[in-house]
């Protein structure tokens, strides 16, 4: 397992003081700073252990369904006249990529003596993997979620509750991600010391997005090995990604970003359209500001103030980026294309027709976009799958045709 | 001389500083609370330049943020209305403020604008130490602006040390691991507060988060220079129908 490598030589992986680039960095207040510097003297100790890699892969082997398939999708590759896999995120247990940081984070966790979980939700699939592993290892765990949120994401919430979580409504602001990501931080500075907070995506205070990026590895380290045994190279031409905060992209392309063939595609969402004023498209529409303790590009008016995002996916309706991701973006490394909402549904109907898989909304923002990159026959694309449809059939349903 | 250091140099016990929102209830109610809060009698005043996103503050200062917000403040319009109040404020001022509308507004901008309307100095929670010290300290001290950094129970010995050497004014002693707003026992905290005072730090100490009231601010003056009140205060004047006397009631209910 390659969570614990020393990357440090990349200039797209984090450097010792927290940045990518321009990007990242710990932009806490004082009450954070015991919280977070335990985590940052710590993280890499405890991912080289041996300890801890073999409890980790066993987890991810046994319990999340690991490795997760690469999947020729043959009749998807023959309708773009070229050779798409899919990276089949969506067979995890929990039903997307998110179970393979909580896995991460939860031994994490126990390793530093910590009781109490918290973890933000935006569309439930993080606070379900989070609530998850918490039952697996029988810690308490609450779960901030936006109450807007809340009421849309009721299936989740149930979940949750299953799972013998507390779903804690954020009434401030928006009511939705980014308040309940304001309201786990607040969680945290009122308790120190015993609690973890497992943040579901590449962001937030240093060393969040590397940690977080090093768990969710394991999919490019994947996607490698089962490309050379299926097609003898390692390299494909293309990565695919969906980009919210970042999570899965961060995963997709870990691996890959010291191999320059390789293009690196993230797609955010545009919402009703980049310019239409409902959109989560950041690289687009976003400047570097602070949000959420990380510098990285970000939704906001011109005074400052962080602006609330749209997209049909709950997933991917954050009004920042993962600095990773910014960096990414500013040193043209990768390639940031965006879906508009319709554009998501029509891919979510294609996959669904053409290969019987129903993909989340989110991965749906991926799929839209290989219509649109002019894939020759040879070339060969890996598309990551991040979750599972089930979660949306509802917003599927409504605009059935 | 900057006018906190004035201050702490002429009157180093029970100095009251107190914290509202800029725009707050009324756009147009800055001033009006500042003049009020130097008549009641406060020592010190803290102007929150509201932030949709304020991590360190408990739901009154948010609350207060989204609604300053809502009536059209912004770092711009605060410094238009701070224009000339030096004509008739004597006593320091200090704006606390979340770092991202700063950068937005440009840092030597924004604290150029901090000395042409004669702002003291600056609380800002998640502009890190390490990037002040590397980035901006030339900065603020060319325009005179001192940065007060906090302090929590949490924070060990040898970084209360390095904060205390970097900060200016004073140092903010946050009186437990809390957001602002929360009712925390103060007696508990009193072994941090003597931690603090005997290591006699080279800046005064002004606690905060969780002071309400006479008692616990009385018992914050016990071990520190003085105390900080924000959500309490915030609190009495949003329904206020007379700023004037809310404000300078709620000044003297501590003080006297």
């Amino acid at each position: 397992m390659d969570i614990a490598i020393n990357t440090s030589q990349s200039r797209y992986h984090v450097n010792e003081k927290g940045y990518y680039g321009n990007f990242g960095g710990a932009y806490i207040p004082e009450m954070l700073y015991p919280n977070v510097e335990e985590l940052r003297e710590n993280y890499l100790k405890i991912m080289r252990e041996p300890a801890f890699q073999e409890e980790f892969e066993q987890l991810l082997k046994d319990y999340v369904g690991r490795p997760s398939p690469l999947y020729f999708a043959s009749r998807l590759s023959e309708k773009y006249n070229t050779k798409i896999y899919l990276k089949r995120e969506d067979l995890n247990h929990t039903g997307a990529h998110k179970v393979n940081n909580t896995i991460g984070q939860i031994l994490l966790a126990k390793r530093l003596g910590k009781k109490r979980i918290i973890a933000e939700t935006g569309a439930g699939q993080h606070g379900v993997a989070t609530a998850t592993v918490c039952a697996l290892m029988g810690l308490e765990c609450i779960v901030y979620m936006g109450s807007i949120d809340i009421q849309r994401q009721a299936p989740n919430v149930a979940r949750m509750k299953m799972l013998g979580a507390t779903v804690v409504p954020a009434t401030s602001g928006s009511q939705t991600l980014k308040d309940a990501t304001n309201e786990a931080i607040r969680d945290w500075i009122n308790n120190p010391v015993d609690t973890h907070y497992i943040i579901g995506s590449v962001v937030g205070p240093h060393p969040y997005p590397d940690m977080v990026a090093r768990f969710q590895s394991v999919i490019s380290e994947e996607i490698r090995k089962q490309l050379l045994e299926k097609t003898g190279k390692a390299l494909p031409g293309y990565v695919i990604a969906c980009v919210g905060g970042g999570s899965n992209a961060a995963g997709a392309f870990f691996h890959f970003t010291d191999d320059e063939s390789v293009q690196l595609i993230a797609v955010e969402a545009a919402g009703k359209g980049v310019h239409s004023g409902f959109s989560a498209a950041t690289s687009q529409l976003g400047r570097p500001g602070v949000i959420h303790a990380s510098k990285t590009l970000l939704m906001q008016t011109d005074d400052g103030q962080i602006v609330e995002p749209h997209s049909i996916s709950a997933g991917l309706d954050y009004p920042g980026v993962g600095p990773l991701h910014a960096h990414l973006y500013e040193s043209g490394r990768g390639k940031f294309l965006n879906a508009t909402d319709d554009e998501a549904l029509a891919a979510a109907y294609e996959l669904s027709l053409l290969e019987g898989i129903i993909p989340a909304l989110e991965s749906a923002h991926a799929l839209a976009k290989l219509k649109d990159l002019q894939l020759k026959p040879d070339d060969v694309t890996v598309v990551c799958l991040s979750g599972r449809g089930d979660k949306d059939l509802e917003t599927y349903i409504k605009h059935l045709k | 001389m900057n006018r906190i250091d004035q201050l702490f140099g002429n009157k180093p016990k029970e100095v009251l500083n107190i914290y509202f929102t800029a725009g707050f209830p009324h756009h147009g109610d800055t001033l009006t609370v500042l003049q009020a809060l130097q008549d009641g009698g406060a020592d010190m005043a803290e102007i929150g330049m509201p932030f949709s996103d304020p991590l360190a503050d408990g739901p009154v200062i948010q609350d207060s943020s989204t609604r300053a917000i809502k009536n059209g403040m912004r770092i711009s319009v605060l410094f238009e209305q701070l224009k000339g109040f030096r004509e008739k404020i004597h006593i320091p001022v200090v704006l606390m403020g979340y770092i991202n509308p700063v950068l937005q507004y440009g840092v030597e901008n924004f604290l150029r604008s901090c000395q042409e309307t004669g702002v003291d100095g600056l609380i800002l929670p998640d502009l890190p130490m390490d990037e002040y010290e590397t980035e901006y300290k030339p900065l603020f001290e060319k325009y005179g602006q001192h940065l007060i950094f906090l302090v929590t129970p949490e924070t060990s010995e040898a970084r209360i040390r390095k904060i205390d050497s970097l900060s200016r004014g004073f140092v903010y002693a946050v009186s437990s691991s809390s957001t602002t707003g929360k009712d925390k026992d103060m007696k508990l905290q009193e072994d941090y507060f003597r931690k603090l005072r005997d290591m006699k730090l080279q800046n005064p100490v002004l606690v905060g988060f969780g002071i309400r009231d006479k008692a616990t601010f009385q018992t914050a003056c016990q071990y520190s220079n003085g105390a900080i009140i924000g959500s309490a205060f915030v609190k009495a004047i949003e329904n206020s129908t007379n700023l004037q006397e809310t404000v300078q009631a709620f000044v003297r209910n501590i003080k006297q």
